[in-house]
């Protein structure tokens, strides 16, 4: 579903991803983690193309995202995506946003697309807010109607960007909850994030980065039993210390 | 002090025999509305362009969009006026020069008034637009592209109505403005307010009634636009946003 | 494109414009000056607890900036003086028409410097007041010797583009005519029939100073407050 083989990507002399290689099939779960600063956001960034890179490619679904002749929207269309400060368009009520991107980019009638959106803000339980804007919400009501705003473009797999790490701690699992769902229904994820606990649930690989490289791409098993590289056991001991 | 305070000197009729002093002065009135008014439109289209331009990934445009805000910003408005008025009649292909020379002079005044307020204000706004787009989550811009939207999409659906509200109230002093900056077109023979003020203390010789009666004009103006800009804003408001409920 | 250009007469007229521009400078100079001053008072009186003090600096505040630059200078040029000459009983044929003029654009763009000023002053955390007086301080001092630097030091490229703005207004003082930069070039435009040439010349004088003034701003400020 999606490759990425030797990506490299600078900012002038500062590299911030190495040589970066890794696959997700479909069906599959990935959980990349590592400490601020390694890259996985722009790793992640790199799969749809909001962040361009120099060296190497990734294709998705067969289409390849560094290939200047590939129609980016209409990739990014089939590609969800979750971002860690929810990313809501304030200035639009929850059905607006639901239905927005189904009607101008899918060109779904306005009537299908609130149909299909309040199914899915049902499912993430939120249909009494539908009328709501985005600041009457908390954030973790926000980030599950941007998980549902994904999902109503039918997306043939979902990348999420730190979607926890901006919430409350009361409202972590809320969010996870809904993604833990979506993962056991069979959804493609590749999820940039430092819930453990969720990737032990759920994940079927993690992958540890660090300095811009990929340093560990493993099983769920392998990597949280017996880490290989030392970078990545010192990272596990911290975050699972307490 | 022996001044001789005349409030009536308003109703009488004026020089020109068909009108009162107070009809001159309305006059002034309607003109430097209509400059104004019609001076904003074309800054707000302008410089709602150029402030887009300034913040698009082409290099090219947005070094365009620059230079385009630094010339209209750095020189005066009298000397951009009196360039628009004087200097560039005359730099027009004979033809069309000419046509404006021998055109109703009061509508050449107007069009170059209009036009030097219209772009002199369109690069301010510009630079509003700019930082208004600027100021947004950056986030707001990658949420609106991975959902599949066109870059055009996106500034048309998710960045520019968010931007619009922002820059809303610092566009009110804009908007302002160029009422006030209006009156400097008195100076190339456009009869609007202060020009007309300066024409009542020559025939009247009621100095203090004449530019009191303009400055409280100008004070009336300020106030019904600021009413009006506030109302507008409270009613673009985003619920649950600075300004929203 | 029929129009000739003929630039002959400018550099003969190289010292009337240079004289002209002095004048620009000074009354610049002197309103920014007097602006700064005098904004900082009306800052504080704004800002004071003392209604009629903050009720007087709100009115003169509003007044001067619902008010076109062009109106004030003509009350100060055509109304003020011949007032003051009576109320002071001058003896006839004494000129205040310039200074007027020149201290009613110090006054104009007084109000304007004020509430640079007072957002300056408010940019300063609360806690900053508290802290001086908690050493001590009296309210005077608390401002003086803690607030007031603060808010300059935030304020910097603030005032300087505000004189910028102000140096460009100078050459409104055509209206009161004052032999300003601008009023010069357009007497020598006039006088020679070039004013196609003169105004342009103007433009770009005004252009290159105002746009390198504004060039150092900015890189003032990315040196002070590297964003």
């Amino acid at each position: 579903m999606i490759k990425i083989a030797n990506v490299s990507k600078h900012y002038g002399s500062f590299q911030v991803l190495k040589d970066c290689t890794t696959s997700v099939s479909k069906g599959e779960v990935i959980v990349v983690c590592g400490p601020s600063g390694s890259g996985k956001s722009t790793l992640i960034k790199c799969v749809n193309g909001l962040e361009p890179f120099q060296a190497g490619d990734i294709v998705v679904n067969g289409i390849s995202v560094g290939d200047p002749k590939t129609n980016l929207s209409k990739l990014r269309a089939q590609v969800g995506m979750v971002f860690q400060n929810f990313e809501l368009f304030p200035h639009m009520s929850i059905t607006q946003n639901l239905a927005i991107a189904q009607v101008k980019v899918l060109k779904r009638s306005q009537d299908e697309a609130m149909d299909k959106g309040l199914k899915l803000l049902d499912r993430v339980g939120l249909k009494a807010q539908a009328d709501k804007f985005p600041g009457q919400l908390s954030g973790g009501q926000q980030q599950r109607v941007a998980i549902a705003r994904a999902l109503a473009m039918d997306p043939i797999c979902m990348l999420f960007d730190e979607p926890t790490s901006a919430l409350d701690p009361e409202m972590v699992n809320e969010v996870l909850d809904v993604m833990t769902e979506l993962a056991q229904e069979g959804m493609t994820m590749m999820c940039v994030t430092h819930e453990m606990g969720f990737a032990k649930r759920v994940a079927n690989r993690v992958i540890f980065m660090d300095q811009g490289a990929i340093v560990e791409d493993d099983s769920k098993d392998a990597f949280f039993s017996n880490p290989r590289s030392e970078r990545a056991q010192q990272f596990l001991a911290k975050i699972l210390h307490h | 002090m022996g001044y001789q305070w005349n409030w009536g000197v308003f109703l009488q009729p004026s020089a020109s025999g068909d009108d009162t002093y107070l009809g001159w002065m309305f006059t002034g009135f309607k003109m430097t509305i209509a400059l104004s008014l019609t001076a904003w439109v074309l800054a707000l289209l302008l410089g709602a362009l150029i402030g887009v331009l300034r913040t698009v990934p082409n290099k090219t445009l947005a070094g365009i969009a620059g230079a385009y805000v630094e010339l209209f910003r750095n020189v005066p408005l009298l000397v951009q006026l009196f360039i628009w008025y004087f200097v560039l009649p005359e730099l027009l292909p004979a033809s069309i020069g000419n046509a404006y020379k021998q055109s109703d002079p009061v509508f050449q005044q107007f069009l170059a008034s209009m036009v030097c307020l219209g772009l002199f204000t369109s690069a301010r706004v510009a630079e509003q637009v700019r930082a208004g787009i600027n100021s947004l989550p950056k986030g707001q811009k990658n949420a609106g592209l991975a959902l599949g939207f066109t870059l055009a999409q996106t500034y048309r659906f998710v960045m520019l109505p968010m931007a619009f509200r922002l820059v809303v109230p610092p566009l009110t002093s804009e908007f302002l403005n160029i009422f006030k900056n209006s009156a400097v077109c008195s100076t190339i023979g456009l009869l609007e307010l202060a020009a007309q003020g300066r024409q009542l203390v020559d025939y009247t010789a009621q100095p203090y009634e004449s530019f009191i009666a303009v400055t409280l004009s100008y004070i009336i103006i300020n106030v019904i636009v600021m009413t009006l800009m506030h109302k507008f804003e409270k009613r673009i408001a985003v619920p649950g946003y600075i300004g929203g409920k | 494109m029929t129009y000739e250009f003929d630039w002959s007469s400018i550099p003969g007229a190289l010292p009337f414009l240079w004289d002209g521009m002095k004048i620009s400078l000074v009354i610049t100079a002197q309103a920014v000056v007097i602006g700064i001053v005098w904004g900082t008072l009306l800052a504080m009186m704004r800002l004071s607890s003392i209604k009629p003090l903050s009720w007087f600096a709100a009115g003169y505040v509003n007044l001067f900036r619902a008010v076109p630059l062009v109106m004030v200078l003509l009350w100060f040029f055509l109304i003020v003086p011949s007032f003051i000459e009576t109320l002071l009983d001058f003896p006839p044929g004494t000129d205040l028409r310039l200074s007027s003029a020149m201290m009613g654009f110090a006054l104009f763009e007084s109000a304007y410097y004020s509430e640079i000023i007072r957002a300056g002053i408010q940019s300063v955390p609360k806690g900053q007041i508290a802290a001086a007086s908690a050493l001590g301080m009296n309210y005077a001092q608390a401002m003086r010797l803690v607030v007031l630097p603060q808010a300059f030091r935030n304020m910097v490229p603030l005032l300087l583009t505000q004189a910028i703005i102000l140096f460009q207004d100078t050459s409104l003082v055509y209206v009161s005519a004052l032999a300003d930069f601008f009023g010069a070039a357009y007497k020598v435009g006039d006088r020679d029939g070039r004013l196609v040439e003169l105004l342009l010349f103007a433009g770009a004088v005004y252009f290159v100073i105002c746009f390198s003034a504004s060039q150092i701003v900015k890189r003032l400020q990315k040196k002070y407050h590297p964003a």
